[in-house]
């Protein structure tokens, strides 16, 4: 007989539920569904009282139409009435409705939390697991309020009945999970351990996953699980398929708890005690020997729940990684998996050898499966396996497979599904990168990476091809002719365009020897692509002819009739206009010398993580980028000498004139920043925005050219933060007064106070010149969130300040909510009539609003312990970068504005402290500890800086702020 | 972790939702939809594992669904959970409906929500698996039932008489309706 018979369900929503799925129309649906809730509504109004199986039909029909997508916003108080009945099939449907429709309001909370109560207490364990379950569903911090306490002791009571366990393991795991400050295990530790040894498979099931999750929080506590897990493993994988009866499905036993306990061991490293590491060693090899033992059932789902043990029983090898023979084993199995029939089979063992492939023992015996894993790309139906196979061959790949698999990579790429294109681009492009032993193939690659998936290349990797080409000598010939070639094609993409525009215009000369790609016919050949080009590779390229005027004297005339032209000239894009415009003048007044230094061979780029790996980390999330570039030395070597680089930094900083925003190549923090642009700002790409000829343009500016100042309008917007802003701020990290700013106009200088969530501060701004500065105004703007984040009042100032005179300005400061940015300072006026235009980090962090703390030692810890989820906590390990004189440190720890723990940290060369954040709408508990390796070798000196706080924003910004003062 | 058990037709009309984690009413039918968008245009025959939708957590979560005649079941999980083991688990899930239900078809997961939400929470309890033996579910449900009937034992000959005629059982999808999740020769 069936559990549930057909028959006995309410009429009346089965005739609603007819009705609806009657419906010719959405809005015949619509309408009956309004009108089925306002006929409740009415029932549950009327004066009339319901009866608990009218209740129980109207609350089954609200689920229904909840089912369908519609808001249903009452009924919880009726719910709240069924579920406080006496009757299981009232009191069932009022948990349920509750669980599905889950209300936060508190009153309603109060009102179930009762109910709950008293069916804790009844001892009727349905009722009691109906409560349960109505906790675990909810896990508010109310329910756990109320129940944590309660919870723990029906788990391990003796008398519990096992299906009540079983729900009192996964709801206290669930309270756990949504308020662990609250589920103090300390006293129970050890027998919810022992629950691994229950009778009942049901029991050990549920409790696996609690103990699984709080293991891998609290480690240490919960060590003895380690030797009961592998028991209990080692007698399941040890049985027979009949021993565990109805816990074997399709006679494999207990496959799932198999699985979780392979999980719940991957929490620890290798067991230390040999007993027990045998132990576990033999039930891996068992599980890995019944992997090749004829099947016992045809089924899938027997062979599903047999290789869902050996996947886990891999994973476990893998994470262990120390027994090489277990290693090669699992290999071994997976390589028979990747060209099993069953998909799911495939995909999996592509996906664990990803992670094997790291495993200094097993990344040779991975590499074998190669041409599968190629095959596996080339013919998979399924995209969701290709892309693993994709992933694999990332992660496999090495100096000695690195042309084949870039190759197979590439070739892929031209019938790649659309969803993966940008993936596989990166990773083409940062393989190509790291196992370049020639650059021309390096060349080769990403030019084809541009011509079979143009659209897909982002700006990351054409600037990365640019900046290689630039560093290194031997391959820019090569690449010159190449690019050359590739803009031969009648159709090329617009990104082909960019990098042949760029590098024609460096290196055009290299290839000019050869008749076929003579001066005229390399700029014939560019020119052929402009008008199909968007504005910023038009401006590129016209940046691309005035270096080719400078390259081919012989190319002047043609060029400055192409610049003279009205399409460009008189172009209605500003920065086109601008540009044809200067660079015709440039052209034309210039002597070849002069022409010469502005327009030298772009200096080598300096050092710098490669921007597309960056990018795909931000694609992918942290961990997912396993192959990382190679250390200093080669990479210094690619970027060619470190002096030249020295050279173009001090080029950069020398340079009056600001470069416009453009991140070409991701220089920005090198390129100086402050006066009015000399050619609009807003462009995004251009040649000469980089190091080398921004110095070039201080000496245009010399010989008067150009100096026709830019549109005002765009000179009166505040300039973008000077690069060394961020330096400036963090030397006030941990002062109070002093010099904020230096030119040879301008001193500005601070002096400060906090107290609570306020701030004061004072800036003073002097005039270093005998002349006077007019229209001298500042402003402090709280860029973005900051805004609702701090509240920032200022006075204006006088707009004149006479020379050697120092003008005063007050700023209050209300910290509303923690804030990790600075208000910016823009300060704006004339000096001999040029514009100074300067803008500043107004030294503001989150640390001035600290209230030092003081605590005794246990206190310390104990709240150390309570913060001690992974997200509260923030880590820094640092070299010093100064001396580690004890005085100072604990007067910058001072300064920081915590208290200063003495006698606390069990070590005494650490340095313990303690302070409380105070904003106007919280108070954030914060807590530091610095460990210090003050026996190291000067030079090999650091530091590991620990903060834990009530909220992780706080936590990151405390600690990246500190870890810039030692 | 299970952070969501969807099950849906071919059509794409959602008949269990079960959501663990807290998510807007807005956003649950949104997850749906795009869950459905992602499942039901694949291949039979492919693999049963698929990254997650932008909605549900991206690639940090898994999709791993069956498709039985005329429903799909759909369990997105978080990296903590075997994919295999999962599948084995809407294998059990759908097994135990069969037995509840004898040869289980979409129809009666409509006309019997709360019942087949009270199967599940005996299956997976805040997303965390509960118990995975078939036998032992049905027991607990049995005993439910026995409840159930006993407090309505005076209303039990009305119900019995009146489901000859349940509408829904003649309606114009019963034919697709009534097709069985299972094929019939289940040991």
């Amino acid at each position: 007989m069936p559990a549930v018979s057909k028959g006995d369900g309410m009429r009346g929503l089965a005739v609603f539920i007819s009705d609806i799925r009657n419906c010719k129309s959405k809005e015949a649906e619509i309408k009956r569904i309004n009108k089925e809730l306002a006929n409740i509504r009415s029932k549950f109004k009327g004066d009339k009282a319901l009866d608990g199986y009218s209740k129980k039909k109207y609350v089954c029909k609200l689920l229904f139409i909840f089912l369908l997508g519609h808001d249903i916003d009452f009924g919880h108080m009726e719910a709240v009435n069924l579920l406080s009945s006496n009757k299981y099939t009232e009191k069932q449907i009022g948990y349920l409705f509750i669980s599905v429709l889950v209300n936060s309001n508190s009153e309603l909370i109060r009102l179930i939390n009762n109910a709950i109560k008293n069916d804790l207490s009844s001892r009727n364990p349905t009722f009691m697991c109906l409560a349960l379950h109505c906790i675990a569903n909810v896990g508010s911090r109310e329910m756990a309020e109320a129940f944590a306490g309660e919870i723990p002791r029906i788990l391990v009571a003796g008398d519990t009945m096992d299906s009540v366990k079983q729900s009192a393991a996964l709801c206290l795991l669930r309270l756990y999970k949504a308020s662990p400050d609250l589920v103090l295990m300390g006293e129970w530790t050890s027998r919810v351990v022992h629950l691994l040894n229950d009778q009942h498979m049901g029991v050990v099931t549920a409790a696996i996953s609690l103990i699984t999750c709080l293991s891998s929080k609290n480690p240490d506590e919960f060590k003895t699980c380690v030797s009961l897990a592998v028991s209990r493993l080692s007698r399941i994988v040890s049985s027979a398929s009949t021993d565990l009866q109805d816990y074997t499905y399709y006679f494999v036993p207990a496959p799932w708890l198999s699985c979780k306990l392979l999980r719940l061991l991957q929490c620890y490293p290798p067991p230390e005690d040999g007993a027990v590491k045998g132990r576990l060693v033999e039930c891996l090899e068992t599980i890995l020997n019944k992997a090749q033992e004829p099947p016992k059932s045809k089924k899938v789902q027997h062979s599903n729940a047999k290789n869902a043990i050996l996947f886990e029983a891999i994973s476990l090898i893998i994470h262990y990684d120390s027994e090489p023979n277990l290693l090669v084993r699992a290999c071994n199995q997976l390589g028979q998996f990747l060209q099993h029939r069953e998909t799911n089979l495939r995909y999996l063992a592509l996906e664990s050898m990803c992670t094997l492939a790291s495993s200094e023992f097993s990344h040779e015996a991975v590499k074998t499966h190669i041409e599968t894993v190629i095959n596996a790309l080339k013919t998979e139906r399924d995209v969701s396996v290709r892309q693993r196979a994709a992933d694999l061959l990332y992660a496999m790949c090495d100096r000695s497979n690195a042309k084949q698999i870039v190759a197979e990579m590439l070739s892929y790429l031209e019938t790649a599904d659309y969803s993966i294109r940008e993936e596989m681009v990166l990773k083409v492009a940062i393989l190509a990168e790291k196992y370049a032993v020639d650059y021309s193939w390096y060349v080769d690659t990403i030019l084809n990476l541009i011509r079979i998936a143009g659209d897909y290349v982002s700006e990351e990797v054409w600037y990365r091809v640019i900046q290689i080409v630039i560093n290194r000598d031997d391959v820019q010939g090569y690449a010159a002719k190449t690019v050359f070639e590739a803009l031969q094609a009648p159709a090329c993409h617009e990104n082909m365009v960019k990098v042949g525009g760029y590098i024609l215009g460096e290196f055009g000369n290299l290839i000019a020897g050869d008749p076929r790609s003579s001066p005229l016919v390399q700029f014939n050949l560019l020119h052929s692509k402009f008008h199909l080009c968007s504005v910023p590779t038009r401006a590129l390229l016209l940046s691309a002819y005035i270096k080719f005027i400078n390259l081919f004297p012989e190319t002047k005339a043609t060029i400055q009739e192409v610049l003279r032209s009205d399409s460009q000239i008189r172009n209605s894009d500003v920065e086109l206009q601008q540009r044809a415009v200067e660079y015709l003048k440039l052209s034309s007044i210039a002597s070849t010398d002069v022409l010469a230094t502005v327009l030298e061979e772009m200096p080598p780029f300096p050092e710098r993580e490669s921007s597309i790996l960056a990018k795909l980390k931000k694609k992918k999330g942290p961990g997912a980028v396993s192959v990382e570039l190679e250390d200093g030395k080669e990479r210094g070597e690619l970027n060619g000498g470190a002096d030249r680089g020295g050279e173009a930094a001090i080029a950069a900083s020398n340079a009056s004139t600001p470069s416009p925003s453009s991140d070409l190549l991701g220089l920005r923090s090198a390129a100086p920043v402050g006066g009015p642009a000399p050619s609009a700002g807003s462009l995004l790409v251009d040649v000469f925005s980089e190091a080398g000829p921004a110095a070039s343009s201080t000496r245009v500016n010399d010989d008067g050219f150009l100096s026709s100042a830019p549109p005002s309008a765009a000179s009166e917007d505040p300039a973008p933060p000077l690069p060394e802003s961020d330096e400036l701020l963090n030397k006030f990290v941990c002062k109070n007064n002093g010099v904020l700013f230096e030119n040879q106009l301008l001193q500005i200088g601070i002096k400060s106070e906090y107290r609570q969530n306020l701030g004061r501060m004072y800036l003073f701004y002097g005039n270093k010149t005998s002349v006077q500065f007019v229209s001298f105004t500042t402003t402090v703007s709280c860029p973005g969130e900051l805004q609702s984040q701090l509240n920032v009042q200022t006075k204006p100032v006088e707009p004149l300040v006479e020379g050697g005179a120092q003008v005063q300005q007050v700023i209050n400061i209300e910290c509303l909510t923690d804030f990790v940015d600075a208000p910016l300072l823009n300060i704006k006026f004339r000096y001999g009539g040029a514009l100074q235009n300067i803008t500043l980090k107004l030294p503001v962090t989150i640390n001035k609003f600290f209230q030092p703390t003081e605590m005794a030692a246990a206190d310390f810890f104990q709240r150390w312990k309570q913060l001690s989820q992974p997200q509260q906590e923030a880590q820094k390990i640092f070299k010093a970068s100064h001396g580690m004189d004890t005085e100072v440190l604990k007067a910058k720890l001072l300064g920081l504005g915590t208290a200063l723990l003495e006698n606390v940290d069990p070590n005494p060369e650490n340095y313990v402290c303690a302070g409380v954040i105070q904003t106007k709408i919280q108070q954030v508990g914060c807590l530091l500890r610095l460990e210090p390796n003050a026996q190291a070798q000067p030079g090999e000196q650091m530091y590991r800086l620990t903060l834990r706080s009530s909220k992780d924003t706080v936590s990151q910004r405390v600690c990246d702020l500190l870890a810039e003062q030692f | 972790m299970i952070k969501a058990i969807l099950i849906f037709n071919n059509h794409g009309k959602p008949r269990l939702s079960k959501f663990y984690e807290h998510y807007s009413e807005d956003t649950e039918q949104q997850i749906i939809r795009e869950t459905f968008h992602l499942v039901s245009k694949r291949d039979e025959n492919v693999c049963n594992f698929l990254e997650g939708g932008m909605l549900i957590g991206g690639s940090e979560n898994k999709l791993i669904y069956r498709h039985y005649a005329t429903l799909y079941f759909v369990f997105c999980v978080d990296s903590s959970e075997s994919e295999l083991g999962i599948l084995d688990l809407i294998q059990v899930f759908v097994e135990t409906l069969d037995k509840c239900f004898e040869n289980v078809c979409e129809l009666d997961l409509i006309f019997h929500v709360d019942k087949v939400h009270n199967i599940l929470a005996e299956m997976v309890m805040g997303g965390m698996v509960l118990e995975t033996n078939m036998n032992e579910i049905i027991t607990q449900v049995d005993a439910q039932n026995k409840m159930e009937k006993s407090e309505f034992s005076s209303f039990f000959s009305l119900y019995r008489r009146l489901s000859f005629s349940l509408p829904g059982r003649t309606g114009r999808h019963r034919l697709v309706l009534q097709v069985p999740l299972l094929v019939p020769c289940l040991p």
